[in-house]
C-alpha cells in the first residue's frame, strides 16, 4: 500500500515540499495542509514541480484551510483535489503510513 | 514624556494561520500607533498571504482576524507597501489584496496600499528609526 506524505509548510518560505516532492514514490499521495495550501495555487514558482509530481503522485490540497487564508478550489493547479477534514481522515485511513514533511 | 516621533516600519513576512507571527504582528501595530508614532508596514515574501481577498476561516474554525486590517486607516496606519516581486512569484495581482483604505484630512476615501518593487522597499527600509520584521 502507498505512503501518504503531509506537507505543513510554505513552500516560498521552507524546502519541505521540494524535500517530500524528491523523495515521495511513484502512486504515493500528497496532502498539502496549514500554510503549505498556497503552493497549490496557480502560476507560482513551484507551480512547475507540483505538476510534475501530479502526473505520477495524487496531490490533495485541504480545503478549510485554503478557504481560510482567502482561496477556492477555483485558484489551484488542476490536477489537484480538495478535501474536507473527512477526506482527510479517509486518507489516512486508506494509505499504510504516513509521513510528516515538517 | 517625550514628544519624539519615530518612524516605525512593521515587515510581515509570514503566512498567516499556520503560525502566530501575523496576529502578534498586528497586535503590536496597533499598540505602537496608540502612542502617535509614524507606523508603515511592508507585507512581502509570504506576508502578502495576510491581506489576501475573501479569508473565509468558516469550515477550519479559527479566527479571522483580517477584518482588522481594515481598521488601520483609522488608527492612521496608511502606509501599507505590497512587495511587487513576492505577488508574482505566488501567482497574486493585487486584485488578490484586500482593498484597504484610509480617510484623509478632507474625509476623503483614499487607497492605502502601495505597490513597491524589492529596490523601492530597500530605500522604504534605509529611511527608517526602527525595522520590526516577522
Amino acid at each position: 500500500m502507498a505512503m501518504l506524505h503531509t506537507v505543513n509548510k510554505s513552500p516560498f518560505e521552507r524546502n519541505s515540499l521540494n524535500s517530500c516532492l524528491t523523495k515521495s514514490k511513484e502512486g504515493s499521495s500528497i496532502l498539502l495542509i496549514e500554510d503549505a495550501v498556497v503552493g497549490a495555487l496557480k502560476g507560482t514558482i513551484v507551480a512547475d514541480k507540483l505538476s510534475a509530481a501530479i502526473a505520477n503522485k495524487n496531490v490533495y490540497v485541504l480545503g478549510s484551510d485554503l478557504n481560510t487564508r482567502g482561496f477556492t478550489e477555483a485558484d489551484i493547479l488542476d490536477g489537484i483535489k480538495t478535501v474536507d477534514y473527512a477526506g482527510f481522515v479517509d486518507l489516512v485511513a486508506e494509505h499504510s503510513n504516513v509521513q510528516s514533511w515538517l | 514624556m517625550s514628544e519624539a516621533i519615530k518612524k516605525f516600519m512593521f515587515v510581515n513576512t509570514k503566512a498567516p494561520y499556520g503560525t502566530v507571527y501575523a496576529l502578534e504582528s498586528l497586535e503590536v501595530v496597533l499598540i505602537t500607533a496608540a502612542f502617535d508614532q509614524d507606523v508603515s508596514l511592508v507585507f512581502c515574501d509570504d506576508g502578502v498571504f495576510q491581506i489576501s481577498n475573501n479569508q473565509n476561516t468558516e469550515a477550519s474554525g479559527m479566527k479571522n482576524f483580517s477584518n482588522a486590517y481594515k481598521a488601520l486607516g483609522d488608527y492612521d496606519i496608511n502606509k501599507l507597501y505590497v512587495e511587487k516581486e513576492s505577488l508574482e512569484e505566488r501567482g497574486l495581482t493585487l486584485d488578490n489584496i484586500m482593498d484597504l483604505t484610509y480617510e484623509d484630512d478632507d474625509w476623503a476615501e483614499k487607497p492605502s496600499i502601495k505597490l513597491v518593487t524589492r529596490a523601492e522597499l530597500a530605500d522604504l527600509m534605509d529611511d527608517q528609526d526602527l525595522v520590526i520584521s516577522s
